[in-house]
């Protein structure tokens, strides 16, 4: 069982940082931790891709000379390296987005509790 | 007291500016105290009042501990169901399950042939799945927009919006310190080299590490920088809202030209005419190396535009 | 390499509990970005100098920097820093 876990040591590494972003997400109060506990899950989730394109003993897939014969067993999976680099920037821009929103509120409500702004919106709107 | 204000020293000179950024914090720091519960009827109102004493007394603690307790379970208890989940799948760094793959294996083998990069990663990004990184590169746009729409301050001349430009510059003179020598020194090396690195990933990205959207990230740190040590004066000088405009509409059409037609012809590429060149140059990959400067040029002034809107309200 | 590895992922946890169990929020976002940089040398043990290169200045820079001037918006550091001298000096 342990040498088990062991050889999935990056995936399960990946999977609890899962967790404790979704933790974080779901039950912290605070606006920012919650952006936060977000983009932990984010990079969990590159790691875990990211991880199943790592094959033992082989380099990154970039080509040194192009004239030798190419060589496909030498490099590790390119795909999943191409997937997630596209992803990397594009969650910078979700981040932002959220960020500009929690400003927006705090600008409206002036707390960062999600609950106090439920109960103040409420309030001003009771429909 | 015997010990001196100095904030209360610096801040009663000043001008108008300092004066109004006072009362600035003054409305933004003091919200009003009241009670969110406004309960109509008495007896809610003494149910409230019993459940208010209790939970801020003993109530306090449990309701804490409970809520301790839930969340290191709930982490725990997806992180154990995720964890099973992936035990049956290969394990990390096994060899024949995943590259026994026929699209990553045709990538790897075809990769250098059909577009000219040797770093493979660039090719699939730019060529094979470019109409996908068409789509990134628009949600970065997007998310720019999104954050002009949430965040710009009004622009026009009367006196209410000119008062929320002023505060907001007061806020900003507040907060970041202007003319900081350690930090303009530090930049005056740092910020060329970043920027020169950032173009070099970026005209090299074919080659080596590297691309359109890592170059684009490293060109946005380096702007940034800069911005953070000579402040809006300097970058106002080459960037604005203007350059903004025309450099990402720009890139994004110049990309969708240069690859959009394929949609339009049913995935028939036809030839550019640039050919992959001799493999290794760095003018060979036909149409890569263009491409991954209009990628870049999206990402980096995204990066810059985010960062200035966040910090002043404005390009 | 082995070991490296190991002791990389063990920090990028250790430091996403942290960010989820400390109360200063700066100090969350301090470990935030320690945790993306640990993250961009797990890319480079993983073979993917791209996403290493991205990474760096993507999450050690970018996002919290934003993150950052979002807190600096929100009075958060000041009021802080009021409140702290507050208490220290009195």
């Amino acid at each position: 069982m342990l040498s088990k876990l062991m050889g999935h040591s990056e995936e399960i590494a990946a999977l609890i940082l899962f967790g404790i972003g979704f933790t974080n997400l779901l039950l912290n109060r605070n606006m920012m931790k919650k952006i936060i506990g977000f983009s932990m899950m984010d990079s969990a989730i590159y790691l875990f891709l990211a991880s199943y394109g790592y094959i033992d003993g082989r380099v990154a897939p970039i080509i040194e000379d192009a004239s030798a014969p190419l060589e496909v067993s030498a490099y590790v999976n390119p795909l999943p390296a191409g997937l997630v680099l596209t992803g990397i920037v594009v969650s910078v821009s979700v981040t932002a987005i959220m960020l500009a929103l929690t400003l927006r509120l705090y600008k409206r409500y002036h707390t960062l509790d999600i609950d106090a702004i439920a109960i103040l919106a409420r309030e001003a709107d009771p429909e | 007291m015997a010990r001196i204000d100095w904030r209360r020293w610096i801040e009663e000179g000043g001008d108008a500016l300092d004066r109004d950024m006072r009362t600035f914090q003054a409305i933004t720091e003091a919200p009003e105290e009241r009670d969110p519960f406004e309960l109509p009827h008495p007896r809610e109102r003494l149910t409230y009042a019993r459940f208010h004493r209790w939970s801020h007394s003993k109530g306090e603690r449990i309701l804490k501990v409970i809520y301790f307790s839930l969340s290191v379970l709930i982490c725990l208890g997806l992180s154990a169901l995720l964890i099973s989940t992936a035990l049956d799948l290969p394990q990390f760094g096994a060899d024949a399950e995943l590259i026994d793959n026929d699209i990553s294996t045709f990538y790897v083998e075809e990769g250098l042939r059909h577009t000219g990069a040797m770093n493979i990663i660039t090719g699939i990004i730019l060529d094979f799945r470019g109409f996908d990184t068409l789509g990134e590169s628009h949600v970065l746009f997007v998310a720019a927009c999104t954050v002009l729409m949430l965040l710009r301050l009004p622009g026009g001349d009367d006196p209410e919006s000119q008062l929320a430009r002023r505060r907001a510059e007061a806020f900003d003179r507040h907060f970041e310190p202007r003319g900081d020598v350690i930090l303009a020194n530090c930049v005056r090396v740092l910020a060329p080299l970043l920027i020169v690195f950032g173009a070099y990933i970026l005209l090299n990205g074919h080659l080596s590490p590297g691309g359109g959207f890592s170059g684009g990230t490293v060109l946005g740190a380096g702007l940034i920088l800069y911005l953070c040590a000579f402040g809006f004066a300097r970058t106002g000088r080459f960037f604005n809202f203007k350059v903004f405009r025309a450099v990402t509409s720009g890139a994004l059409a110049f990309y969708a030209l240069s690859k959009g037609y394929v949609f339009i012809t049913g995935a028939n590429g036809i030839e550019n005419g640039l050919g992959p060149g001799v493999y290794g140059r760095i003018l060979s990959g036909g149409l890569l190396m263009p491409l991954s400067v209009a990628v870049g040029l999206v990402v980096g002034c995204t990066m810059y535009a985010l960062y200035a809107l966040f910090r002043k309200g404005d390009l | 390499m082995e070991a490296l590895s190991t002791l990389l992922l063990l920090f990028i946890l250790v430091s996403a509990v942290a960010v989820s169990l400390v109360k200063d929020l700066l100090s969350a976002i301090i470990l935030f970005m320690a945790q993306s940089t640990a993250m961009a040398v797990v890319w480079i043990l993983l073979r993917s100098p791209d996403l290493a290169i991205t990474e760096a200045a993507v999450g050690s820079g970018i996002t919290t920097l934003l993150i950052f001037v979002t807190l600096k918006k929100l009075h958060a550091i000041h009021t802080q820093k009021e409140v702290e001298n507050r208490d220290g000096k009195d």
